[in-house]
């Protein structure tokens, strides 16, 4: 937490920003359970931000698979399941976990990895088919995943 | 976890599923019977090597709504019948140096082309696998001494329409044994393989997650019996490889082409699966 800090400062200088002090999706750490402990940015995350990043095609996409009730994005799908309450049963480190890529929480999961760059089989270049560029980004940038974490967190039903 | 456990207990239970999923039902209670005296087979026990992955195997139908299932019952409403009556046209038509048509060597459509669907993709005499445009495609150059056809291609995609029409209600009948095995076998590891930034299978969306909604598309097992599709989206026809194309796209990943080797070992497997199954020839998706 503190490099982060320190990090974000240092770039805030250079006005630099974000890809100074994100961590790279590479060195991201895993606990056991599959929990992020430390935020990837050191910002914090905006949840109106991430509620948009939820509902979006290009970016998160969260209700191709899951019902949000809180968002009023039409048709949400149901391969995952309903993250109404997500609060109330995930710690933020491990929401953030799931988000950065769910396969340490859930063996075998189909959820994709949002803050992952690979290794992959055959990626292509976002949905035009074609192959990807040798620098492919993650799906989504350290900020918005902080941003979808932070909107995670306010899906309380308790 | 839950979805998978309650995936099995719809599938086990498909009529209560209707009142245990009130927002969602898994799939239509339907019989599929075109034109009211071609029944097909839409629901069947699986083969034996889906042991542990699926228990039944249902038509792509099933999963459609009430307007797309009700055009495909009845030819005058499928709008793909007028691609197949091109097709059916073209039959006749000779082409290319030998000044020969498809009628001069095979005879009536009806006749020549019955059952062609349902054993698609085999071996030829060169022990390759071949899809239908392949074989299409050898007639026109060998025989005909016409050009090939784009495996997109208009005339191709209506060819494809009126030769699977003549297989309707005949059960798939793919070999999968013998010198078909490797292939068989390199489409299979396919299908379990995660392609793209997404890390999606077949398997992903077809066999773990049929009947779930992604977004608003109701996930089917992804059969391939109602191929050629019209697709209500594209007002035209889709071939089996372009279906293929597309859902590979969707992971992220970089796709394959259409009639390559890929694809045609993929389509052996893929219409293995759908075995106890039958040929619908035209189905309609929106
Ligand atoms: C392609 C499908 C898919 C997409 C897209 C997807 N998820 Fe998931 N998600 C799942 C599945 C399936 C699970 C259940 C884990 C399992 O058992 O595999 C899950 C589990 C979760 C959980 C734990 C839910 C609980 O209460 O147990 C959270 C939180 C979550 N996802 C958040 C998200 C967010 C946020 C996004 C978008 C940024 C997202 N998901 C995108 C499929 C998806
Ligand atoms: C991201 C999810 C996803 C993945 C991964 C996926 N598909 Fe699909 N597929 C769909 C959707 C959505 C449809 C349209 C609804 C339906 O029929 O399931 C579809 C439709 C199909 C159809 C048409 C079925 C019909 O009756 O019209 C076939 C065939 C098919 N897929 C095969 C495959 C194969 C083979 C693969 C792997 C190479 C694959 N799909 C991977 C989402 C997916």
């Amino acid at each position: 937490m503190k490099r982060h800090v320190a990090l974000a400062a240092v770039a805030a200088t250079f006005a630099a920003t974000a890809a100074f002090a994100e961590t790279a999706p590479m060195d991201v750490k895993f606990t056991d359970i599959g929990e992020v402990t430390t935020s990837l940015t050191g910002q914090p995350g905006d949840p109106s931000k991430g509620a948009e990043i939820a509902s979006t095609k290009s970016l998160g996409n969260c209700v191709s698979c899951h019902v949000v009730s809180a968002l009023d994005a039409s048709f949400q799908g149901n391969v995952g399941p309903e993250l109404n309450g997500a609060a109330d049963r995930w710690s933020e480190a491990q929401l953030r976990g799931i988000v950065i890529d769910a396969k340490h929480t859930f063996e075998g999961t189909v959820m994709p990895g949002m803050y992952k760059t690979g290794p992959f089989i055959r990626p292509g270049d976002g949905y035009t088919g074609k192959a990807a560029p040798a620098d492919l980004p993650p799906i989504l940038n350290g900020q918005q995943v902080e941003d979808v974490v932070a909107f995670l967190m306010t899906l309380k039903e308790e | 976890m839950t979805l998978r456990t309650s995936r099995t207990i719809l599938a086990a239970t498909a009529v209560l599923a209707l009142c245990t999923a009130p927002l969602r039902a898994e799939m239509a209670d339907d019989e599929l019977n075109i034109n009211g005296d071609t029944p097909i087979v839409t629901k069947a026990p699986a083969a034996d090597f889906l042991k542990g992955h699926l228990d039944e195997v249902y038509s792509g139908w099933l999963f459609r709504t009430d307007s797309s299932r009700a055009m495909e019952q009845d030819d005058f409403d499928n709008p793909i019948m007028v691609f197949g009556e091109q097709g059916m046209d073209n039959w006749n038509v000779a082409d290319g140096s030998e000044g020969k048509s498809c009628a001069d060597c095979h005879g009536d459509i009806e006749e020549g082309m019955k059952g062609v669907r349902a054993k698609m993709p085999h071996l030829n005499a060169k022990g390759e696998l071949w899809s239908m445009e392949n074989y299409i495609n050898d007639c026109r150059t060998e025989r005909m001494g016409a050009e090939a056809w784009g495996w997109d291609s208009g005339p191709m995609k209506n060819m494809t329409v009126a030769i699977a029409v003549q297989s309707r209600g005949m059960p798939v009948n793919v070999k999968i044994d013998g010198d078909a095995a490797p292939f068989w076998e390199k489409g299979k590891e396919m299908y379990y393989t995660r392609y793209g930034q997404l890390e999606l299978s077949c398997a992903s969306c077809h066999e773990e997650n049929y009947g779930n909604y992604i977004r608003a598309d109701h996930l089917s097992q992804g059969q391939l019996t109602g191929f050629p599709v019209y697709r209500l989206k594209n007002a035209g026809v889709v071939s089996i490889h372009n279906r293929f194309k597309g859902c590979i796209r969707d992971t992220r990943a970089e796709t394959f082409k259409p009639g390559s080797q890929e694809f045609r070992n993929l389509e052996l497997y893929v219409a293995s699966r759908g075995t106890g199954l039958e040929i619908e020839g035209g189905g309609v998706r929106p």
